[in-house]
């Protein structure tokens, strides 16, 4: 029977209740008259240590404490995808529509699928007296024109369907089947169930993440790709563009589903997702992009404690769809700030602080989240791989990223984007630090690129990564003795590094055509970049100097920096023209040079 | 900040210990965490506070104007069954407040109105309107280069001795929105000295900006828990104007810097486990409590805008103070003491600043068409000029090519023709976008690589002027 204990302290998110003998670690309870939520997050004695998900104002000592025998849990099910939850799962939606204000007050009870809603539910031709176990494909229901939800048996059940449901339309509280198990027992099963979330959700194996996640962003993608299954984290100190990369990262990856968690930041930016990603068209599917979404906002000004629990309900729905066999992306903006209501309920608690205030096991528990990300072989059957790729944000104190949660963080991911404010102020976006970031990814997806846009994509790719990491040498040397002290070849490599930044790595998030750019086309830029400087390379041997080529074919350099607004990614056969247009230009001086030296010779 | 009737109040005298604001009440076991206190000295003087931490056997209450004379004996805390609540109405329009709310100019006091907490409660995301109403400030680096929009939270990041005040001041008389509605404001100064409350007492009455405008002003020599009420109250009469009463609020917070050190000082004295630099460690969800106090809602006709001013310490932006602050709102407009000594009004470091809502608030039908492509185009040019100036004091300038030395000519216009403005010169966004195009055209054409053909051919001034003698 669930415990009933009484508050003897209340000091912000943090209550103390006594008589709670029997309470389990991290269960919830429901604190007061009010029954707000919180969650148990320490036990001395018959006292336990609670945090509440809602703000405590008005609470008094002796009021009610009421255990539900259960852990956090979300409901999976659905009716989750196009939703926007709190960080413990309530709709927000459903809570405007309840309340009528534009407020959250608090103690509002909503749940987290609609039960009267019905759902077209099809057998997956599983048959009564079949065996089956935790995973198995029960049927399918199409929860939005993108997504068909596949209706799991749910973990930890095993046994002998004894009774599965024909194709109709049922509401979540239907059963579909039943399943018996080795003991007799029956049990019912519905279209949803119930996951802990701190509790990982099971899988058979972990593979090599081989298949790159593309992003159509174009220094994601060439410069440091992420693989489906993979983890990154984007750092940056505010006005980086942290927020606009990782919208961008949410809207054009080639993630099946997209959950995006809010986790602390502003209101707007959540509004904002709701009201661009129902008219924004997918561009692999060119259905409205939120049907393929999930939002979880518990914004900076939203009870703390439900902000340290968004990242696990996030992850947990990931989970779940990865189950399905999909490929799910999650991104966390902002990880700092989940650590930082981690730091302040352990200072509430009175813990002993480690680094900068933090909790000694802040470590830990990032090292915990992300091991959730993976492409996994998922129990049951038919046999299914899926993914979960998780991003989080990191906004560093004063973009210091020696600080504990960037340090830390850093030993987990394995796609470091490192955002850069000097960027960002000459408007250089995405503003990724290309000195500073590094993708584990690049040898792993490197096949999936030459079978399927160009074999020499890791050659040309070097060539330019290095092109970058010498114009950073050169502007030391510029910086001393100026331009005219370098050799043409240096100059060469400064005008064309200058063409990758401006024209290849800045990319345009609010313009409709550079937004979102397809391998194919990135393929086509880099390598007219390249073709251009080795023919370039060729007429300096000539010759020709690099003010020429500057002054003679800008209007041409120009066309090419343009082509990525210019040329949209079904006519690429124009950037073919402007490449020609550029080598013909470079041929054309060698021409009047050797011309020119002609009537000497 | 009067207090309301009736209800149960519990009176007790046992005080166990007295440190810094915070007085530890014994005895009580039934107050309210966030309760509000009346304190009564031996002497009969009254002083309000608020329950911090509540437990069996005594309460934490934190008094707002300060300890002093406060006795372990013989003082009386009254626990009034009430959280902070404050009544506010559109009477306080035309009127000057303390820090906690009572008038102070004079006249009556607030009769009409509701009482509500001065926490508030967040506004739902899902109610959320996203903000996309241009407002003119007639400021051309902020109206050209870092919009502002209605329900945005854009801050002033300056430094001791810059004129902050004075581009507040400026903006507040100048904001309009094209369709030509006004601005209620909402000034709360926070911990403010004696001449800067009289600089805006002054130009609030003088103006006849006072008509619509409520201002609280707490001053530097009251005690600093006072600061951590002040902007709640503030913001609590804002969002009832805009979202009870449908006006559109600008919120002028001034000086933020002087809100955190009040919070690092109540934090010390509960011997809190300090975060970066002393300051606590929920400053960032403390001062998002205030910062998100900001926005539209669907269903609702009124917005609240906020420019909160911060001084920051030694000018440097990565202290705590404007960091935090700077992951809250929604951009940040940087004054620059270079800028200043060089004697340029107002002056706007543009590359450090940045309004993030600005490409919503922009465009066909908000300002024109060819905004987002100047402004982008602008941001480019300057930072490469920048960057060539400090090149050019090194190598010098006859070492640079030709178009190099175009850019440093294009960043002296900029900064003295585009920047630089009168305090009383309020510029149409027309006139900063000409303004910007002029200087733009002192750069060769291929060098504005961000600016799409069409828009140069209508308003480049070249072209334009190509036109208009064809025309005649």
């Amino acid at each position: 029977m669930p415990v009933k204990g009484r508050i003897i302290r209340v000091a912000g998110p943090l209550v103390v209740a006594e008589g709670m003998q029997g309470v389990q670690m991290y269960e919830m309870v429901e604190v007061g008259e009010e029954r707000l939520v919180g969650e148990v997050n320490r036990i001395v004695g018959d006292k336990a240590y609670i945090q509440v998900y809602e703000t405590t104002t008005g609470l008094k000592p002796g009021e009610p404490v009421y255990g539900t025998g259960s852990p956090l849990s979300v409901e999976l099910g659905p009716g989750i995808i196009g939703k926007i939850y709190d960080g413990i799962q309530r709709p927000l939606d459903a809570i405007k529509e309840k309340t009528q204000s534009v407020f959250i007050s608090r103690g509002v009870k909503v749940p987290a699928l609609d039960r009267g809603k019905r759902w077209h539910f099809k057998p997956a031709g599983l048959r009564v007296g079949d065996k089956v176990s935790g995973g198995d494909v029960l049927g399918e229901v199409p929860e939005t024109q993108l997504v068909t939800h596949r209706v799991l048996v749910p973990p930890g059940v095993h046994g002998v369907l004894r009774w599965i449901a024909s194709e109709g339309e049922y509401t979540i509280e239907d059963p579909v089947a039943e399943v018996e198990t080795a003991d007799g027992k029956k049990i019912e099963i519905k279209m949803y169930h119930k996951w802990p979330v701190r509790k990982p959700r099971p899988i058979v194996e972990k593979f090599e993440p081989v298949e790159p996640l593309i992003t159509g962003l174009r220094v994601i993608d060439t410069m440091f790709p992420m693989a489906k299954g993979g983890t990154g984290a984007i750092p940056g100190p505010f006005g980086s563009g942290k927020t606009v990369t990782l919208q961008s990262l949410a809207k054009w990856s080639s993630a099946k589903i997209v959950i995006y968690i809010g986790c602390g930041e502003r209101g707007n930016e959540m509004t904002e997702v709701l009201e661009s990603f129902p008219k924004l068209k997918d561009p692999w599917t060119g259905r409205p992009m939120m049907e393929r979404t999930v939002l979880i906002a518990n914004t900076s000004n939203m009870p703390v404690a439900a902000r340290e629990a968004s990242i696990y309900t996030g992850i947990t729905i990931a989970e779940y769809y990865r189950d399905m066999g999909y490929d799910t992306l999650l991104v966390a903006d902002s990880t700092s700030r989940w650590a930082e209501a981690l730091r302040e309920i352990a200072g509430r608690l009175e813990e002993m602080p480690a680094e900068e205030g933090y909790p000694s096991y802040l470590a830990s528990r990032l090292a915990e989240f992300y091991s959730r990300a993976g492409r996994v072989r998922v129990p049951g059957r038919p046999e299914r791989t899926g993914s979960v790729t998780v991003v989080g944000a990191v906004s560093p104190p004063g973009g210091d990223f020696t600080e504990p949660v960037t340090a830390n963080t850093k030993r987990f991911i394995r796609v470091f984007w490192a955002l850069d404010a000097k960027l960002a102020y000459s408007r250089h976006y995405p503003a990724i630090n290309w000195l500073l970031s590094y993708s584990a990814y690049v040898d792993t997806v490197a096949k999936w690129w030459h079978e399927n846009i160009s074999p020499k994509w890791r050659e040309y790719r070097d060539i330019a990564y290095e092109l970058l990491l010498r114009e950073d040498e050169l502007k030391d040397i510029v910086r001393l003795v100026g331009t005219e002290g370098l050799s043409e070849k240096d100059k060469l490599i400064l005008e064309v590094a200058r063409i990758i930044r401006e024209g290849f790595l800045q990319q345009n998030a609010f313009d409709a055509v550079d937004a979102f750019a397809t391998p194919q086309k990135q393929w086509k830029q880099l390598e007219t970049i390249i073709e251009f400087y080795h023919a370039a390379l060729d007429a300096i041997q000539y010759g020709v100097t690099v003010k020429e080529i500057r002054e003679k074919l800008a209007d041409k350099i120009r066309a090419f920096i343009l082509a990525r607004y210019n040329v949209p990614n079904d006519r690429l056969e124009e950037l073919d023209k402007i490449k020609q247009e550029l080598l013909k230009g470079l041929e054309g001086l060698v021409k009047r040079r050797s011309a020119a030296l002609a009537p000497a010779a | 900040m009067a207090v309301p009737e009736s209800r149960v109040i519990r009176e007790y005298e046992n005080i166990r210990e007295i440190r810094g604001p915070l007085v530890i009440v014994e005895g009580i076991s039934d107050a309210a965490y966030d309760e509000i206190v009346e304190v009564e000295l031996p002497n009969g003087e009254k002083r309000r506070g608020r329950v911090l931490e509540t437990a069996r056997g005594y309460a934490v209450v934190q008094v707002f104007e300060g300890t002093t004379g406060i006795t372990a004996v013989g003082t009386k805390v009254r626990f009034l069954a009430r959280t902070l609540e404050v009544k506010v109405s559109d009477e306080m329009l035309g009127r000057i407040f303390n820090g906690l709310g009572d008038p102070i100019d004079g006249g009556p006091p607030i009769t009409s109105g509701v009482w509500r907490d001065i926490n508030g409660d967040p506004l739902n995301p899902a109610t959320r309107a996203y903000p996309e109403d241009f407002i003119q400030t007639g400021v051309s680096a902020i109206d050209g280069m870092n919009t502002m929009v209605r329900g945005q939270k854009l801050p002033i990041f300056s430094g001791a001795g810059l004129p902050h005040n004075k581009l507040a001041v400026q903006i507040a008389r100048q904001a309009t929105v094209r369709s030509g509605e006004e601005f209620a404001v909402v000034f709360a100064a926070i911990g403010v000295m004696h001449d800067d409350a009289l600089f805006f007492k002054k130009f609030f009455e003088e103006t006849g900006a006072i008509k619509r405008a409520a201002l609280f002003i707490n001053l530097a020599d009251e005690p600093a828990s006072v600061r951590l009420i002040t902007p709640r109250i503030a913001l609590t009469l804002a969002e009832h104007l805009a979202f009870d009463l449908g006006m559109h609020v600008l919120v002028i917070l001034t000086d933020m810097t002087n809100y955190a050190e009040a919070l690092r000082e109540i934090s010390a004295a509960r011997e809190e486990v300090p975060g970066r630099q002393g300051y606590p460690g929920y400053m960032y969800s403390d001062l998002a409590s205030i910062y998100e106090r900001a926005g539209r809602a669907h269903g609702r006709r009124g917005s609240i805008t906020q420019m909160p001013i911060l001084t920051m310490p030694n000018d440097d932006i990565t202290h705590p103070i404007p960091d935090l602050t700077g992951y809250i709102t929604e951009g940040q407009i940087v004054l620059s003491r270079e800028l200043h000594n060089r004697g340029i009004y107002p002056p706007i470091n543009v590359l450090m600043s940045l309004s993030r809502l600005m490409k919503e608030g922009i465009g066909p039908g908000k300002t024109r068409e060819d905004h987002a492509n100047v402004s982008d185009q602008l941001y480019a040019a300057y930072s490469r000029a920048v960057e060539l100036r400090s090149l050019a004091a090194i190598v010098g300038e006859e070492s640079l090519s030709d178009v190099d030395r175009k850019y440093l000519r294009f960043a002296e216009a900029f900064e003295q023709r585009f920047i630089r403005q009168g305090f009383y010169e309020n510029r149409s966004i027309e006139e900063t976008l000409d303004i910007a195009w002029e200087v733009l055209s002192i750069l060769p054409e291929t060098e504005l690589y961000r600016i799409k053909d069409e828009f140069i051919r209508k308003y480049h001034p070249k072209y334009r002027k190509k036109a208009s003698e064809e025309k005649s």
